[in-house]
């Protein structure tokens, strides 16, 4: 099955430029988590909220760190937003992932959406129109490691791990250990 | 996917998983919810093309389009042009020219949707074409055994009836064997098609010897049969080929009961059977929709290009 | 007018000049000499008796949207025949004298290819009630082949009644073995396909039965029966006995039964529907191997021209029936002579020869060898040639071929009809 309407760049000449390592991610996770703890009041009425594929594993990652600092259990969840994307159509048909609410669900919470790369936003507004269906959340934050630009709506993520510039040609590979086998930022393809 | 859903056979393993799978995430993501809508599909226009009177299979599939938030248009050959002569191929041409994305299509002529298929653009799912097929029957079907017995591979299933004419068997042999189902067909040999032994399937005349199932799959068997001496009377098919209630007692504990509909009491399936905690028959129902809209979503979903 | 055809194969043999004059095959010989004659380069030619089709529908009248018996004419000359005889079933039926006259004189006008009506057995077809038979012998149209195809003489004893009746004027009974209780609804070949496909089958032994009653019939009573397309290996198996028996049996194979398979239907497309099915290659192995051994007597093709609406529709829908006399040649060559399993001369006798002597028109000058002083009535054919079969290139009002982009050999360079081309380099002369 084909996914994707722009044509993969050739990859093969230009090698991946490390933008972080394991050890930069553990410590931007870490910040981002004492970010939260501290718009939060201590991560009061707080749910975090994984969009597939690698926000799910970022968003149990930063709850843990926030248990560690505070000793606050946030919940977590998922938010499979596939349904809800208006570019389906360019993008093609996936496989679709489970959603789970948060024990005790989301209604007046401070929701924090958790995703690993911030690009266009239809993402985001796709997850926004999902979780409305979930119920009406007091407040909804984003969080997300990498922020690459080139925004195609006014949305914008309230804590960010590591803004790259990039060139649109160019993609931003974040790897987790729970899904790749290891933790790292990759950033392919040439500038053109 | 394939651009259309023509035949159960158009699905290899993956891709009919994918489907299940797809339904179950689509079922979950709707449980629970007032208001069971999707913005999947805005924008599409999806027809129900029915030369056949089916209420349940049209209803079926318009909630499953509106669900995805389609534009859903019923176009029903009685009382329509199609009923005045109006040819396949010109309805087709109509159709086309109307913009629809994909045309879910009932046919009383085997081969119907395959015709339809070839003078549009849009997709088509064939909602039941003749004595052929019913390709989403038999994915609710496998649909409801996964989600009831947990698996797919190795699972016995017995089809009992009318297979010569159930185009809900034919599809159900060919998915549930792709699905790595042994499936057992279970009729008197009058209704079952010259050529049956080159099914993926066994072939058995004794219902009473083929109840070691994990799943037994009751097809509906018109009386009017009886007139053209497939069998002697109702009276003597129900007592070799009905499940009755002692029949229901020789099953395995955790076996399930499955009837696509619309049943004939007292026929094919006993009363007290059909309403048994074995029986699946109104899941199969809201199943049916789960699935049909994982197989919209499939095939308007995604790119223009086929996937 | 006067033809040198030079350096033509007759039979595929020894090159010779063929010299045609006043419809009459004036000489044949090396290196003749005509002089004022008109040239035909032969070189390399095949040439063969002008082919007899015993089957064939031209659909008028009543059906003129889908052939007439002017364009079927042309496909006919096209394709090499000089004579094809017209089945009954138009509309109005060819159950009387007066219908079988009107098409006689249509394909005298035609000028193209003579064509014998075949009359109805029964009034309407209807099955139960004898037509005048004698009356349409009687008439001008001269009729000695009637049949009531497209349908089955179903009735034993009215079939034998039939069977006996036309020997006061030495009819034949051509039977479309066909038993109706076992065919009610039948879309195709029963078997594997027909179980896959959900569509009624017609199975094997519905054609078989009533070729065994009717060449028991026929043997019973001393009559001449003729069995239109056959198309299972049991059929031919019969065919076989009751020849050996004796019985005076003729049969026919159409190009498609010898050529085309019933896996065809999994596409749906009814270009592939004709009645009776196309059958599995087992069955299509036996028929080429009758028509070789001489137990199936004749290639006749069951031309049978549709209009689109009657094709670009439902598999369930469509009438059954495809286009045959362009491409029934090419369908020979393919089948029967790049197989080895007939020379030229055995096609010569199944496709010309032994159809004149079952219908009749060898009193026309049909089926006559090529010698000196016979009727010229003649084909030639270049056998190497080979083209894809574009059905928007075909001569017949309708496009159902089922051989649509197919790359058959042989095309008919010419065929002479009494001494004058209705075909020349290819091309209709009318």
């Amino acid at each position: 099955m084909k996914s994707a309407t722009d044509p993969a760049p050739d990859l093969s000449r230009s090698p991946d430029r490390l933008i972080l390592t394991a050890g930069d991610m553990g410590r931007v996770i870490d910040r981002i988590a004492h970010q939260i703890l501290e718009k939060s009041a201590g991560g009061r009425d707080t749910v975090l909220i994984g969009i597939p594929t690698r926000g799910a594993p970022l968003a149990r990652r930063l709850a843990d760190r926030m248990r560690a600092f505070e000793g606050v259990d946030v919940p977590v969840g998922v938010l499979d937003t596939t349904l809800y994307r208006d570019d389906l159509r360019m993008r093609g048909v996936r496989a679709l992932e489970e959603t789970t609410e948060p024990p005790g669900g989301i209604v007046d919470k401070l929701v924090v959406l958790v995703d690993d790369v911030l690009y266009s936003g239809r993402t985001v507004r796709a997850a926004l129109d999902a979780l409305r269906e979930l119920g009406r959340p007091g407040a909804v934050q984003l969080a997300v490691l990498v922020d690459r630009g080139h925004r195609e709506l006014p949305i914008r993520a309230d804590y960010v791990g590591k803004n790259i510039p990039t060139a649109p040609t160019e993609q931003v590979k974040v790897l987790l250990d729970e899904v790749d086998g290891r933790d790292a930022v990759l950033l392919q393809g040439g500038r053109s | 996917m394939r651009k259309h859903l023509l035949s159960a056979a158009d699905l290899d393993r993956e891709q009919a998983t994918l489907v299940l799978d797809t339904a179950q995430q689509i079922e979950a993501a709707l449980a629970g919810r007032e208001v069971k809508k999707l913005p999947t599909l805005r924008g599409r226009t999806v027809v129900n093309l029915f030369f056949e009177d089916s209420t349940r299979t049209r209803i079926s599939f318009e909630l499953a389009a509106k669900r995805l938030s389609a534009d859903v248009i019923n176009f029903s050959a009685k009382g329509s042009s199609v009923s005045k002569g109006e040819s396949l191929k010109d309805t087709a041409l109509t159709l086309e020219a109307m913009g629809a994305d994909a045309v879910v299509v009932r046919h009383s002529m085997s081969g119907a949707p395959h015709r339809l298929a070839q003078w549009i653009r849009g997709s088509v799912v064939n909602a039941g074409d003749g004595t052929h097929e019913h390709p989403t029957q038999a994915l609710l079907d496998a649909y409801t055994m996964r989600a009831r017995l947990g698996r797919l591979e190795g699972l016995r299933v017995t089809i009992v009836g009318d297979v010569l004419h159930s185009r809900v068997a034919r599809s159900n042999v060919l998915l549930l064997s792709t699905l790595g189902a042994e499936v057992t067909l279970v009729a008197p040999p009058t209704l079952l098609p010259v050529g049956v032994e080159t099914w993926p399937a066994e072939v058995s005349f004794d219902l009473d010897a083929s109840l070691k199932a994990d799943v037994v799959m009751m097809l509906r068997v018109q009386r009017e049969r009886m007139a053209a001496s497939y069998f002697p009377s109702p009276r003597e098919y129900s007592r070799r080929y009905g499940l009755d209630a002692i029949r229901m007692g020789m099953l395995a504990d955790d076996a399930i009961v499955m009837h696509p509909g619309p049943m004939n009491r007292g026929m094919e399936i006993a009363a007290e059977v059909a309403d048994s905690v074995r029986s699946t028959i109104v899941e199969q129902v809201s199943n049916g929709v789960s699935v049909r809209m994982a197989v919209l979503y499939l095939l308007l979903g995604g790119a223009e290009v086929p996937l | 007018m006067t033809w040198l055809l030079r350096g033509v194969r007759p039979y595929g043999e020894a090159a010779v000049d063929v010299l045609i004059r006043d419809g009459i095959i004036a000489d044949v010989g090396p290196r003749l000499a005509a002089a004022g004659a008109e040239r035909v380069d032969g070189a390399g030619l095949v040439a063969l008796p002008g082919l007899v089709d015993l089957h064939t529908h031209l659909r008028e009248p009543g059906r003129e949207d889908a052939e007439t018996v002017q364009t079927g004419a042309r496909a006919a000359a096209l394709g090499g025949f000089t004579a094809v005889h017209a089945m009954a079933n138009t509309d109005p039926v060819a159950d009387t004298a007066g219908v079988v006259e009107q098409v006689w004189r249509l394909g005298r006008d035609s000028g193209l290819v003579d064509v014998a009506p075949v009359g109805a057995v029964t009034v309407g077809l209807g099955g139960t009630q004898l037509a005048e038979l004698g009356a349409m012998a009687d008439s001008a149209a001269r009729v000695r082949v009637f049949s009531d195809d497209g349908f089955c003489v179903a009735d034993p004893a009215l079939m034998r009644r039939a069977l006996e009746y036309v020997k006061a004027f030495g009819g034949v009974i051509a039977q479309h073995a066909e038993e109706p209780r076992l065919t009610v609804d039948a879309q195709m070949n029963e078997g594997v396909h027909s179980a896959r496909l959900g569509l009624t089958g017609w199975p094997a032994a519905a054609e078989e039965a009533v070729i065994a009653r009717d060449v028991l019939l026929a043997g019973h009573v001393g009559s001449r029966l003729h069995v239109c397309h056959v198309s299972t290996a049991g059929s031919v198996e019969l065919l076989r006995w009751a020849k050996a028996k004796g019985f005076d049996v003729t049969a026919e194979v159409t190009p498609h039964h010898l050529l085309l398979t019933d896996d065809l239907a999994t596409t749906y497309d009814p270009v592939y529907k004709v009645n009776p099915p196309l059958r599995t290659a087992a069955d299509v192995q036996a028929l080429r191997k009758g028509l070789a051994d001489g137990t199936i007597d004749a290639v006749a093709t069951d031309h049978a021209p549709h209009a689109v609406e009657d094709k670009e529709c439902e598999w369930g829908a469509a009438r059954p029936g495809m286009l045959g006399l362009q491409q029934a040649l090419s369908v020979v060559i393919v089948a029967m002579v790049e197989t080895r399993l007939l020379d030229w001369r055995g096609v010569a006798d199944r496709c010309s020869i032994r159809p004149s002597r079952i219908g009749g028109s060898v009193r026309d000058g049909h089926g006559a060898e090529l010698i000196a002083g016979a009727p010229a009535n003649l084909v030639l054919v270049d056998a190497a040639a080979r083209s894809v079969v574009d059905p928007a290139e075909l001569a017949s009002r309708s496009r159902n071929t089922p051989y649509a982009g197919m790359e058959l050999p042989g095309r008919v360079v010419a065929t002479f009809l009494r001494g004058r081309p209705t075909v020349l380099d290819g091309k209709a002369q009318a």
